[in-house]
């Protein structure tokens, strides 16, 4: 379970890690703590699954790689299959199989357009896949994964 | 533009971030740079908004955000941009985007929605359904998670 100190930690530290030489002792200060106790409860929380990851999250558009959504009409018996085949590209990185007509949903980021191509191409080409349609962005509005612990 | 060095830190930092009292001077060890060039460059990429966040993220499900949706909307495309504010504007939704959509399959425009539970979910919706007057959605809930993972950046120049 959280404690509420674990819920105040998580509020902060899923926004700003300060860019400091102490940055665990800044956030001590201001959840009125000890450096050590931060670090120990970061520790339990990465360790216990909490917080999957920490570290920069950087804007892929503005490095220079283009992303799209891809939704995917995939036999029942075969989605498995078609699943690890499109996990298998590091620039997948999120799947998830959905309600619907379309069953399979994937983000895939590439470093130009013709990567982008040969990829849907040859999972397209996969047995079990009956469509796959690209939705490409023309823009993004938000990406804000945080989570207020009440 | 990034240079090299710039590449080799930003794939370095898809590692674990060192949970220890000095993490950058430990990250900076390891290129073998600098603790206050590691820090001036990131400073950099935060300014001119390369880096989007530094912080952590959480696995939804285990902090009580069981349900997430992915919600799929056909849209005006001249309203695009009055209803793309409306949807930055409710907290429950982490990711909005406008999509280029083909004729059979009109949804144009996507957002998560992410809440305690699937009726959370379905009720946020039709709240933004109302409030940004948009009738027609479909809302797609995930049943199994294959892969949710950060972008590794850069790892064939590391």
């Amino acid at each position: 379970m959280l404690t509420s100190f674990d819920k105040a930690l998580l509020n902060i530290v899923q926004t700003d890690l300060p860019l400091s030489k102490r940055p665990f002792a800044d956030l001590a200060v201001r959840l009125n703590a000890e450096e050590a106790t931060v670090l120990e409860r970061l520790r339990y929380l990465k360790d216990n699954g909490y917080i999957r990851r920490i570290g920069p999250f950087f804007d892929s558009s503005k490095l220079g790689y283009i992303g799209t959504l891809v939704a995917v009409k995939v036999e029942p018996e075969k989605l498995a299959q078609v699943a690890q085949f499109i996990n298998r590209y590091p620039g997948v990185t999120h799947n998830y199989e959905r309600e619907g007509e379309f069953n399979l949903w994937f983000a895939l980021l590439t470093p130009d357009l013709f990567v982008q191509e040969q990829t849907l191409a040859s999972i397209g080409q996969q047995p079990g896949v009956q469509r796959l349609i690209n939705l490409p962005a023309t823009k993004k509005y938000k990406v804000s994964v945080q989570f207020t612990l009440e | 533009m990034l240079d090299s060095l710039d590449k080799k830190i930003i794939a370095a930092m898809q590692d674990e971030f060192p949970l220890t009292e000095e993490p950058y001077r430990v990250l900076a060890d390891s290129l073998q740079i600098s603790e206050n060039e590691l820090l001036d460059r990131l400073q950099k990429y935060r300014k001119n908004g390369q880096m989007r966040k530094l912080g952590a993220v959480l696995r939804h499900r285990e902090v009580g955000y069981a349900a997430n949706a992915l919600c799929a909307w056909i849209i005006p495309l001249d309203r695009q941009e009055e209803i793309g504010k409306v949807m930055f504007n409710h907290p429950a939704v982490t990711h909005c985007y406008g999509r280029i959509a083909p004729l059979d399959w009109p949804y144009n425009f996507y957002t998560m929605i992410h809440a305690h539970n699937r009726e959370t979910c379905c009720d946020i919706a039709a709240e933004l359904s109302q409030s940004a007057n948009i009738p027609e959605y479909i809302m797609l809930f995930s049943t199994k998670e294959w892969k949710k993972t950060s972008m590794r950046y850069f790892q064939e120049d590391k």
